[in-house]
């Protein structure tokens, strides 16, 4: 007969049968019926004695209810004797809780870090191997010796023998300890360094010392891995370089155009990111995607437009070229003045952008900058397929090479000028789409990159598209390290005092072209 | 005569100074002498306007030496300007002395805000009027030398001195933003009160000031002509027009360059001495790469290697600018961009040799007609 009482455990036996056929059969294994009738007799004694059966067993199955207990959610079924875990809020009708005491939730804790480390997934294993770290004892170091030595994923053993190293700076005896803290020097765990940091101050001056010589190790470490960071930093900055100077390494490098309205189609570029994700805001995620190549069209369209009714008319004149086309980039941006807004406009960075990647507890990349350095990677290789192994890449290597016989071999040269420059516009537009997730997006965002773009290509020699690569990537890492004690302008301004020496000295760049195509 | 010899086969620039002249004379009596409500009076902001033109003009006369005449096309004259113009801005600060909102007497204002001590070493010294004239020549000379030594002699030419003198400029441009460099940083070097115990505000200094700038403008302008109708000067145009044949008949090139460029920088320097006290304000907005190359749309639109046509072009370029920025903001900008291309592509002579052009055509009608 049925009693309303009844009901909720009912729906609670019926809850673990539904949801764990397999934790009921473990429950009427000879662990769990041992264990529940230590639990019945309700002394503190013998729930220790329950707990330690339970962790004797090595199933992993008894952790949710060894962490129900620690929880206080265990419950013994005061007439079958069967063990349930109770939900937040559910009724206990009919059940007992089991009580603990301060010991007997610390052996818990222990049995159930104990039990997880002898989880089959090793991810389970890790994560209880790394909890481990802020409850470790010193007596815990035999059963972490023998866990060790029966493991075999590395991450697992490597959080294991951190485990066992922390446990031991505690141990009785001297040369245990020293052993232990020998063993953490380089450990970059926030955790081991302020462990570490306590022990400088160590009764024992052997102990000290050596924790003073690991703590030493670990700072060093941790510089090491700052350096690291300042180059990443570098690097992402320099891909920016990389990528607003690429275009230009087309136009001026290899045509020889003097073009001043290059930042101009990178602002366009970072504008049609802002248009593409206003036509689709319903999917930020993708539009990256259609803004790439709708920027390259639109840049590159506005390139051809150019050279064919102003460039073309100047070539060979490279100072009367560098003056109207920065007459066109000031045309440019009064028109996104006009015809936009004269203030900068949101962009948002689609969610896959956000976040970073955790090498360790020091050195973190962020996920924009990594993509950056990766898309500068893939532009710039796709240029140097373009211009290497295409038809189109040939043609304009000729070209540039000696217009005369190009021709006469059969290249129409007037074309292939629009194409590179349409290319090089283009590859300017894919830039802004980059630049568009970094920096804000207003009138003057071309402004601002087209000294720098220059210096770039000038820096590495006009000409070579490697020299752009080389140039903008240890341009960027010498402004990121100059910038801790310098500042960012002060640093900015050096390097940029730094170009003008060097061309001084080089001024055909750090990869000079060399014979024919030297020019002069 | 010294001056008739120089401006000998000089028509344009007899008609320039002449003009000159003119209104030297001609400004001073219709602002000062003419009473107030008259329909003839001038008013004093308009001179002062006129003052400020003058300076562009010597400025665009100093590029038009460089770029005319030795085919360097400078993008940083507008550092040259701005040092001259810092250089006179801090002996106006200096003559502020105790009058300032702080009321310190030693140190000028944006010292006192950034809770600075005492006066930084290269302060020293410009409360002598002498002194900050010697350096208005001086900081823009020495930088030029300095920066012209280093890239001629290592045969920097063509479009990539033309991008790192905008570098250059640049990168002053960035130092004087930082307030730690001593100049003021984002403000500049304001809100100035007299200047050889000579109120800036009077009538009578402001008038001073736009008849020293017609002067200046005559004196660089001579000084130019003097220069390239010189022995040296033809040297100069050699340099332009052929530089590795000149190099191989035995001149030393990078000693003429370093020598014109210097002296143009001094000139860039005075008139930009000149332009601060009338404009009341030097900040590092003028070190900025656009102001730079808009000088040398100046010299373009008027006509390059004539020197004349560099005075026309800023004044003109600058009336311009003054009427359409009053009227209608935004076509300025737009204006400007299309002025630059099609001065360069419709008129690569400019105005100057518009005109030339248009008396050449007429002597030859008369000709075949005859």
């Amino acid at each position: 007969m049925l009693k309303t009482h009844d009901l909720p455990r009912i729906f609670l036996l019926s809850l673990l049968l539904w949801f764990s056929p397999l934790l009921q059969a473990e429950q009427e294994s000879a662990a769990f019926t041992q264990a529940a009738a230590l639990f019945a007799e309700a002394s503190f004694d013998k729930t220790g004695e329950a707990i330690d059966l339970l962790a004797a067993s090595g199933d992993p199955e008894v952790v949710p209810y060894l962490q129900a207990l620690l929880d206080g959610k265990l419950y013994q079924h005061e007439e079958q004797g069967t063990l349930v875990i109770v939900a937040d809020g559910a009724s206990t009708d009919g059940l007992r809780k089991i009580p603990t005491k301060n010991s007997l939730r610390r052996s818990l804790r222990a049995a159930i870090g104990q039990l997880s480390l002898s989880s089959p997934d090793a991810s389970v294993r890790l994560t209880s191997a790394n909890g481990l770290l802020e409850t470790i004892t010193p007596d815990m170091a035999p059963q972490l010796r023998g866990l060790l030595d029966k493991e075999t994923d590395p991450a697992v053993q490597e959080a294991l023998s951190l485990g066992l190293a922390m446990a031991d700076l505690n141990a009785a005896e001297q040369p245990v300890r020293l052993a232990a803290i020998a063993s953490l020097a380089g450990n970059l765990n926030p955790g081991v360094r302020n462990r570490l940091t306590t022990m400088t101050t160590d009764s024992d001056a052997a102990v000290a010392k050596a924790a003073q010589a690991s703590l030493k190790a670990i700072e060093d470490r941790a510089e090491l891995y700052g350096y690291a960071e300042t180059l990443f930093f570098g690097l992402s900055l320099g891909s920016v370089l990389v990528l607003a100077a690429i275009g230009l390494a087309i136009t001026f490098g290899v045509m020889g155009v003097i073009n001043m309205a290059h930042g101009e189609l990178i602002m366009l570029g970072a504008y049609t990111t802002y248009i593409v994700q206003q036509l689709m805001p319903q999917a930020i995620d993708y539009s990256l995607f259609v803004a790439v190549p709708a920027a390259f069209i639109v840049s590159g369209l506005m390139g051809i437009l150019i050279e064919r009714t102003v460039i073309r008319h100047l070539y060979g004149r490279p100072l009367e070229t560098l003056l109207a086309t920065f007459g066109i980039s000031l045309i440019l941006q009064q028109l996104v003045r006009t015809v936009i807004s004269p203030q900068n406009v949101p962009v948002s960075n689609p969610s896959w952008m956000s976040g970073s990647l955790e090498i360790n507890s020091v050195l973190s990349l962020t996920y924009n900058r990594l993509y950056i350095v990766l898309f500068c990677l893939m532009v710039f290789a796709l240029l140097y397929f373009v211009l290497r192994k295409t038809n189109l890449g040939l043609q304009v290597r000729a070209v540039s090479q000696n217009r005369a016989m190009a021709r006469a071999m059969g290249v129409r040269s007037a074309r292939v000028d629009a194409l590179t420059f349409g290319l090089g516009s283009g590859i300017a537009g894919v830039a802004g789409v980059a630049l568009s997730q970094l920096t804000n997006v207003g009138p003057n965002l071309g402004q601002s990159y087209i000294i720098d773009s220059f210096m770039v290509v000038v820096f590495g020699g006009v000409g070579n598209l490697w020299g752009t690569l080389v140039a903008g990537l240890s341009l960027g890492v010498v402004n990121k390290v100059l910038e801790p004690w310098a500042g960012a302008v002060l640093a900015k301004i050096l390097v940029l005092v730094f170009i003008i020496l060097f061309i001084q000295k080089r001024p055909r760049g750090l990869f000079p072209q060399k014979g024919r195509a030297a020019g002069d | 005569m010294f001056i008739t010899r120089i401006l000998h086969n000089d028509r344009g620039g007899q008609i320039m100074l002449a003009v000159l002249a003119v209104v030297l004379v001609l400004v001073p009596v219709l602002n000062l002498l003419v009473p107030e409500g008259n329909f003839l009076h001038m008013p004093t902001y308009l001179v002062t306007l006129l003052g400020k033109y003058l300076t562009y003009a010597l400025l665009a006369i100093a590029v038009d030496l460089v770029w005319g005449y030795l085919g360097i096309l400078s993008l940083g004259h507008g550092a040259f300007f701005a040092l001259g113009g810092y250089a006179m801005g801090m002996y106006l600060m200096r003559q502020i002395g105790d009058r300032g909102v702080y009321g310190n007497p030693n140190l000028p204002d944006f010292m006192v805000f950034l809770n600075w001590k005492e006066m930084p070493w290269f302060w020293q010294g410009f409360d002598m009027f002498w002194f900050a004239m010697l350096m208005v020549l001086l900081v823009p000379g020495v930088l030029a030398f300095v920066f012209g030594w280093l890239a001629f002699r290592s045969r920097v030419t063509g479009v990539y001195l033309s991008i790192i003198t905008q570098a250059l400029t640049y990168a002053l441009l960035l130092a004087f933003f930082r307030n730690e460099m001593g100049f003021g940083g984002n403000n500049g070097l304001t809100d100035f009160k007299d200047i050889l115990g000579f109120s800036l505000q009077s009538d009578n200094t402001r008038m001073t000031l736009f008849v020293l700038s017609g002067l200046a403008l005559a004196g660089g302008y001579l000084l130019c002509r003097f220069i390239i109708n010189s022995k040296l000067g033809r040297i100069v145009v050699a340099i332009r027009d052929a530089e590795s044949r000149t190099r191989f008949v035995g001149y030393r090139v990078e000693h003429y360059k370093v020598w014109v460029f210097m002296v143009s920088a001094m000139l860039a320097g005075v008139a930009g001495a000149l332009y601060v006290p009338q404009v009341g304000i030097i900040n590092p907005g003028e070190f900025s790469p656009l102001n730079s190359i808009e000088i040398v749309i100046w010299v373009a639109i008027g006509g390059r290697a004539t020197l004349y046509g560099a005075v026309i072009g800023a004044i003109l370029v600058n009336y311009a600018k003054t009427v359409f920025t009053g009227l209608m903001p935004e076509s300025w900008i737009f204006m400007l961009g299309a002025l630059f291309v099609l001065v360069t592509l419709y008129l690569p002579q400019g105005l100057a040799g518009l005109v030339q052009n248009l008396k050449d055509s007429r002597w030859f009608h008369k000709r075949v007609q005859a």
